[in-house]
């Protein structure tokens, strides 16, 4: 017997197979991906045009819905709506008062009342994203921006095409994370993406008490020693660390998170002369990252931030047709 | 209620209780709520309704060691369910609105269940006091009044200490303890079995060990002690072997398993299919294959539904925000002869394990299809179908995995002291 499915991968492509939400990376096949690259790229110039908007969503509605306090994320996502010239609404919703799953169904049907054509959601429960665009919203496009430990697509996205800009071709590389895994939305939607990409090596570094249960089925290889795991990286990936894993007993402390896997130029030294450094940021100097690399030739976490607006403007712009073309058929 | 039950005469049936190496085609007769002949008329039978059966396969009465109702408010409708479902007898665990672990509370809900006329209810009491874990409940006046069994559930016990009085004094009391073992800091916040696809989807992962620490625990406690104890809705394959090498020391335990458990693995959960959120957790194929062996070898001496019926907004909800459980009085049979349909199980095994198998847990001196015996039965066509649908469901919650799926077997009635809870209308009498 086999369970009732409710498919990631078709929930997100709509008959034609084109993007229709942008939920998790999983499901999704390499050729979409690299349309939202390729749409991204052709939208990295329109942030430095003297007037930054494309009419690519006029007269749409864009609800921001944020669960969690984000400001940056948030940010970027509303920045790309606007540019898109789609009318933003941002609905910030407290994690304490919304935490369970009736109130969150409740509170997007009203929103739904006010007929948005896009929700952007970050929320703290894993999956979130998916049940809203399961169960309460059938016609809204649905955007993940964070579920829980889940997935972060566009942040997923945005280094990828950081990695393609200053890398080029993914088979050809070795690609090391270093940090918290195991509460990683970040670190789960880039392992999904770099090897949809084809990406030669994919590594993880870290403790094993932030590593998840059996990680080497994402299709990982798994270092606990930092100089092992950075070995002729061409692209070494910095997470951040949350100061409550120390309350949690998942370690004995800041210093020694830095002293074993803290990024140091020394420790840089053994990856590949040409490696970069990225960071989805905020950054927290000398837990995860040296500001001597931060700020060093290598570091590209600020060039990180700009292509964030033009991933999230191709996102929004080819779910928003996706939708459309799921109505025409 | 007995006296005034009429005789009745099944006549043609397919007679299966492999417990008692019983498996023949003939009559079975029923006078005073007892069955008082097998293949042959009792002397003086006299006159009987007449029912010609032929097609449909008899069997004891159908036990179903863990229904979780949470409050009383749906209590006649769920009994009706468990009916509906060919069981015959049901056990309720204490965590009710109130907690079962006064005498009052277990003589309320006997009095609530006598005026059902449905699926006979039996009770199991708290361990502790409010299943908070610390103070005994005054289990000789629970078992007074009707508890079979003492549990304190998924609840953790203030210590080890606490637990070890809690068995001897159930043994002064000689009553069997239930297990649901848990160690609650290792399965704490989770809401999946911690492995690849939890790891995927990013859920707090349960381990096995979770389970696996307080089935050995408890084991070592019961055996020092000399208690006797039932494991139930075990999930992992380790928890088996240690429940079996504790069978082959001797130690009088015995265990269940839930069904979903058999049938389903962690991969239900893909799309975060909150349906399958259950505690504890489906865990891995391999898993799922060990339990099915020990069922069939009888280390798992029973299957329940451990049955939890929700409304739907309880599982309208991101998957951790949702509610645990699953809710299938109806559609237990019909899960475990798809078991048999392919090929895990022989029709033999699943309906010892659904009948004498929990039958025998909650009453010693069990009795299947025997003269003398309650004449509780389940009559169904195992070459039947049933498609069980939202409109037609009898429990209240609609959190049944097996709905809109076309399951083998149809019950066609069920019986309990020698009438009918359910009777299906294609039964007529001749």
């Amino acid at each position: 017997m086999t369970a009732p499915r409710s498919g990631a991968g078709n929930l997100q492509l709509n008959e034609n197979g084109e993007l229709c939400h942008f939920l998790s990376i999983d499901g999704l096949p390499r050729e979409i991906l690299t349309q939202i690259l390729d749409t991204a790229e052709s939208f990295v110039p329109v942030g430095k045009q003297d007037i930054k908007k494309v009419p690519l969503l006029r007269g749409k509605t864009v609800m921001n819905l944020f669960f969690e306090p984000s400001t940056r994320t948030r940010t970027t996502f509303e920045l790309a709506a606007t540019r898109l010239s789609a009318d933003v609404l941002n609905f910030d919703v407290s994690a304490s008062a919304t935490h369970k799953g009736e109130t969150l169904l409740d509170t997007l049907r009203n929103l739904k009342a006010m007929s948005s054509d896009m929700f952007v959601i970050r929320h703290p429960d894993s999956g979130a994203a998916h049940f809203v665009a399961q169960y309460a919203t059938p016609d809204v496009a649905i955007i993940n921006a964070g579920d829980g430990w889940h997935a972060h697509p566009t942040q997923a996205m945005l280094d990828m095409l950081t990695i393609r800009r200053h890398k080029g071709d993914f088979a050809r590389l070795r690609v090391t994370i270093v940090g918290d895994i195991l509460h990683s939305r970040v670190a789960r939607s880039q392992i999904r993406a770099l090897n949809a990409l084809g990406t030669g090596e994919v590594r993880v570094v870290g403790p094993r008490t932030l590593m998840p249960a059996g990680v080497e089925s994402l299709g990982v290889k798994v270092f606990h020693d930092m100089k092992t795991g950075l070995q002729d990286a061409d692209v070494v990936i910095m997470l951040r660390l949350q100061r409550e894993r120390m309350q949690s007993a998942a370690l004995p402390s800041e210093s020694e998170f830095y002293r074993l896997y803290g990024l140091t130029e020394d420790k840089l030294g053994v990856a590949r002369p040409d490696a970069i450094v990225m960071h989805p940021g905020p950054i927290n100097r000398g837990v995860e990252i040296d500001s001597a690399v931060a700020d060093g030739r290598r570091s590209l976490i600020l060039a990180q931030v700009s292509y964030g607006i033009a991933v999230r403007m191709a996102v929004m712009s080819m779910v928003m047709s996706g939708q459309r073309g799921g109505e025409a058929a | 209620m007995t006296s005034a039950t009429p005789r009745r005469i099944l006549r043609g049936g397919r007679l299966l209780d492999p417990a008692g190496n019983l498996d023949t085609t003939g009559d079975l007769y029923i006078a005073a709520g007892r069955i008082a002949g097998i293949g042959t008329a009792p002397t003086d039978f006299g006159s009987a309704e007449a029912l010609d059966i032929s097609g449909c396969v008899v069997i004891p009465g159908i036990t179903d060691l863990s229904v979780h109702l949470g409050s009383m408010t749906h209590f006649g409708r769920e009994m009706s369910a468990a009916a509906r479902g060919g069981i015959s007898t049901v056990v309720l665990p204490p965590d009710l609105n109130p907690v079962i672990d006064n005498a009052a509370v277990a003589r309320l809900i006997q009095e609530r269940a006598a005026g059902t006329g449905s699926a006979r209810v039996l009770m199991l009491g708290a361990l502790t006091r409010g299943l908070e874990g610390s103070r005994l409940s005054e289990m000789q006046a629970l078992a007074d009044a009707g508890c079979i069994g003492m549990t304190n559930l998924h609840h953790p016990t203030q210590d080890a200490r606490t637990l070890l009085r809690c068995l001897e004094y159930a043994a002064t009391c000689n009553v069997p303890v239930f297990f649901r073992p848990v160690d609650a800091s290792l399965a704490a916040g989770g809401c999946a079995h911690q492995g690849r696809v939890a790891t995927r989807l990013g859920l707090r992962g349960i381990p096995h060990s979770a389970e696996t620490i307080a089935v050995a625990r408890d084991l070592l406690l019961v055996e020092q002690v000399g208690a006797r104890a039932h494991f139930g809705q075990i999930s992992c394959a380790r928890s088996v072997e240690l429940i079996a090498d504790a069978q082959a020391r001797g130690v009088p335990v015995t265990a269940d398993v839930g069904v979903a458990h058999l049938l389903f693995d962690e991969n239900a959960l893909e799309g975060f299919n909150s349906l399958f959120h259950v505690n504890p957790p489906l865990r891995e194929p391999a898993d799922r294959e060990v339990l099915c062996a020990g069922l069939r070898e009888g280390v798992l001496t029973a299957v329940c539904s451990d049955h939890r019926p929700h409304e739907s907004a309880a599982k309208h909800a991101p998957f951790a925000a949702s509610e645990p459980g699953i809710a299938c009085l109806e559609g237990m049979l019909n899960a475990m002869l798809s078991l048999v349909e392919a090929g895990q199980l022989t029709l033999q095994c699943a309906v010892e394990r659904l009948s004498a198998g929990p039958g025998r847990v909650v009453q010693a001196d069990w009795l299947g299809l025997d003269i003398g015996a309650p004449a509780d039965l389940c009559l169904v066509r195992t070459d039947g179908h049933t498609t069980v649908t939202a409109d037609d469901l009898v429990s209240h919650g609609s959190n049944n995995p097996f709905l809109d799926q076309r399951m083998p077997g149809e019950v066609i009635a069920t019986l309990r002291d020698g009438q009918f809870i359910f009777r299906s209308p294609a039964l007529r009498s001749d």
